[in-house]
């Protein structure tokens, strides 16, 4: 134990300087005659073995603030609880509370009384089906009004003035038309979820550089070629983004939803607990759909990155 | 004399906001076989829209070009374009990108010769031979993203060469780097037009680069309304060497003769509006 804490300040000083020498010998070799490629390797070699040096001041950084912050308002936390005498909990009753729900998530008695892992089910399952359908009406849709200038301007002002409109007023129209809270949860959600789908992907597509669609004509490539190798490519990382906003929103609008529609869902279970006054049970679930989102915009930042290449640069 | 490129009486006019712009006009040249032609001129003088006429990116307003007798309609891979900024796709590794291009002319058999389509080793090998031939080997199987300036404009030229063009169309293919990178690359190019016996046209504004390089150098008058002010054809002998050329009686005159050109005779003049 003792050696570690030594060693360490002495291996964050060496750290800095082996990644700026492989930086030099990479510019140096790459400016170098052509056949240096073979020597490149060799000057990389002893550069990496000095780069395993464990970067403790790195992870200190990344790990302190985040935690001082969760003990921040943790802290506020339990000041309000006390300056309210506890009609807001505590965080370590709440604690208590949560390890109760969650060492049995999956438990069914009856209809209104299910287990907090049955209720995030229910929502992302509603979220999943709307979204995909969004998705699957919205990302064409977004090609079609890139690729013509006359849907552009046949849409554009359509999006424009029911962009800004906030999901839960298409709610009735769902409720009216579908008949049913389920289906008019889902609609809310395709919804919200197809506009930043369908404007994403639009511009994409309309922003697919001139200089691609001209190697294209050169190399005379097959539609299918085009398509697959240049336009789908380069739509990619704006329909991700798409897809992203439209992952935050429907995972805001559903807990919404879902208090007004009712059933299974973790909005309905907040508004259950309301009427309950399990207060508790209120900031386990807003605890819950915060980690729930986190994940879900977690996963596609990681998608995103791994089909984003750089742009060229002109 | 066979000339393989003839440009006859072609005016190019933009339709803008402010009205037509007449960006060329009557401009006439032909080119032979295995010439090496430069295109210079001040900025603005319609070198690259000379260029992408010849690559049948843009069609003229009037007259016509023949490439090989036929008549240039539209784009095709056999005048391969190298573009200003490489435009190699940034999502397909280096040996992909040249690929590309190798499938589509080589992958399927061919009308004009009857070539029998070749196999995906055949095609593989192609592909593989082009990269060895501008020493990117070892990077074949990096992305664009991961090498330097230099290193993508020499996959530009090997997925334009790989096509077995008739004609190499170059549109300022060294502006974007440094100087001496551009010179290491204008000698491999040198070497590789030698061996390959390619019919180049490129568009430069360097003097030192069109002198170096070409048979004959073509020098534009100032836009609008640009057309060709004068050729002139450059006797150096080949293989050319940069260092004996700088102090090269010939090389000198041939230099001043441009500078005179687009100095004095064409002083670049900014335009008003």
């Amino acid at each position: 134990m003792v050696s570690a804490v030594f060693h360490s300040p002495l291996e964050t000083s060496v750290a800095p300087t082996a990644p700026t020498d492989e930086v030099a010998t990479k510019s140096v070799a790459a400016h170098a005659i052509s056949t240096g490629a073979t020597d490149l390797k060799g000057i990389q070699k002893p550069a990496k073995a000095a780069t395993p040096s464990y970067d403790w001041r790195g992870l200190w950084l990344t790990v302190l603030p985040p935690v001082f912050g969760l003990i921040l308002l943790i802290g506020l936390w339990a000041l309000v609880s006390i300056s309210t005498s506890s009609s807001i909990p505590s965080p370590t009753e709440t604690f208590k509370q949560a390890v109760i729900i969650f060492s049995d998530p999956f438990y069914r008695n009856g209809p209104n009384d299910q287990g907090v892992g049955w209720n995030i089910l229910a929502s992302l399952e509603r979220v999943a089906v709307g979204f995909g359908l969004a998705a699957a009406v919205g990302i064409p849709a977004g090609f079609m009004i890139g690729r013509f200038e006359f849907l552009s301007r046949m849409f554009n002002p359509l999006i424009s003035l029911l962009r800004p409109v906030s999901p839960l007023a298409w709610l009735p129209i769902g409720l009216l038309v579908f008949k049913g809270a389920n289906p008019a949860a889902i609609w809310t959600i395709f919804i919200c979820s197809i506009w930043p789908m369908i404007i994403n992907t639009a511009v994409g597509v309309q922003r697919v550089p001139q200089d691609y669609m001209n190697v294209a004509r050169v190399l005379n490539l097959s539609e299918w070629k085009i398509v697959t190798k240049i336009l789908f490519p380069s739509v990619l990382p704006y329909m991700l983004t798409g897809v992203r906003l439209a992952v935050g929103t429907a995972w805001l609008v559903i807990v919404a939803a879902e208090m007004l529609t009712g059933g299974v869902g973790i909005g309905f279970w907040v508004w259950d607990e309301w009427n309950n006054l399990n207060v508790k049970n209120i900031i386990i679930a807003i605890f819950v759909i915060g980690i729930v989102g986190l994940i879900l915009e977690y996963a596609l930042i990681k998608i995103a990155t791994a089909f984003t290449f750089e742009e060229v640069k002109s | 004399m066979e000339k393989y490129i003839e440009i006859a009486g072609v005016e190019q006019v933009f339709k803008t906001r402010k009205g037509p712009f007449c960006a060329l006009q009557n401009v006439n040249l032909n080119v032979a076989k295995g010439d090496f032609v430069a295109l210079i001129g001040h900025s603005g003088c319609g070198k690259s829209t000379l260029l992408n006429l010849i690559a049948g990116l843009t069609l003229p307003t009037q007259g016509g070009l023949l490439c090989a007798n036929r008549e240039i309609s539209g784009p095709g891979p056999e005048r391969a374009v190298v573009f200003q900024n490489h435009s190699l796709l940034p999502w397909l590794t280096c040996f992909e990108n040249v690929y590309l291009g190798v499938e589509r002319v080589f992958g399927s058999a061919s009308k004009s010769t009857g070539a029998p389509s070749e196999s995906k080793a055949q095609l593989k090998a192609r592909t593989d031979a082009v990269l060895a031939m501008v020493g990117l080997t070892a990077a074949a199987q990096k992305r664009p993203g991961e090498i330097s300036g230099g290193m993508k404009q020499r996959v530009g030229i090997a997925r334009a060469l790989a096509m077995e063009p008739k004609v190499l169309l170059m549109d300022e293919p060294f502006g974007a780097l440094d100087a001496l990178t551009r010179a290491k690359l204008q000698d491999e190019l040198l070497e590789i037009v030698a061996r390959t016996q390619s019919t180049v046209v490129m568009v430069t504004h360097d003097v030192d680069e069109a002198v170096l390089l070409s048979d004959k150098i073509v020098m534009m008058t100032n836009g609008p309304s640009a057309t060709i002010g004068e050729v002139l054809s450059v006797d150096l002998p080949r293989p050319r060497n940069r260092i004996e050329l700088a102090d090269s009686a010939q090389y000198l005159q041939y230099r001043k003769a441009v500078i005179d050109f687009l100095y004095t005779r064409q002083a670049h003049v900014e335009k008003a509006a």
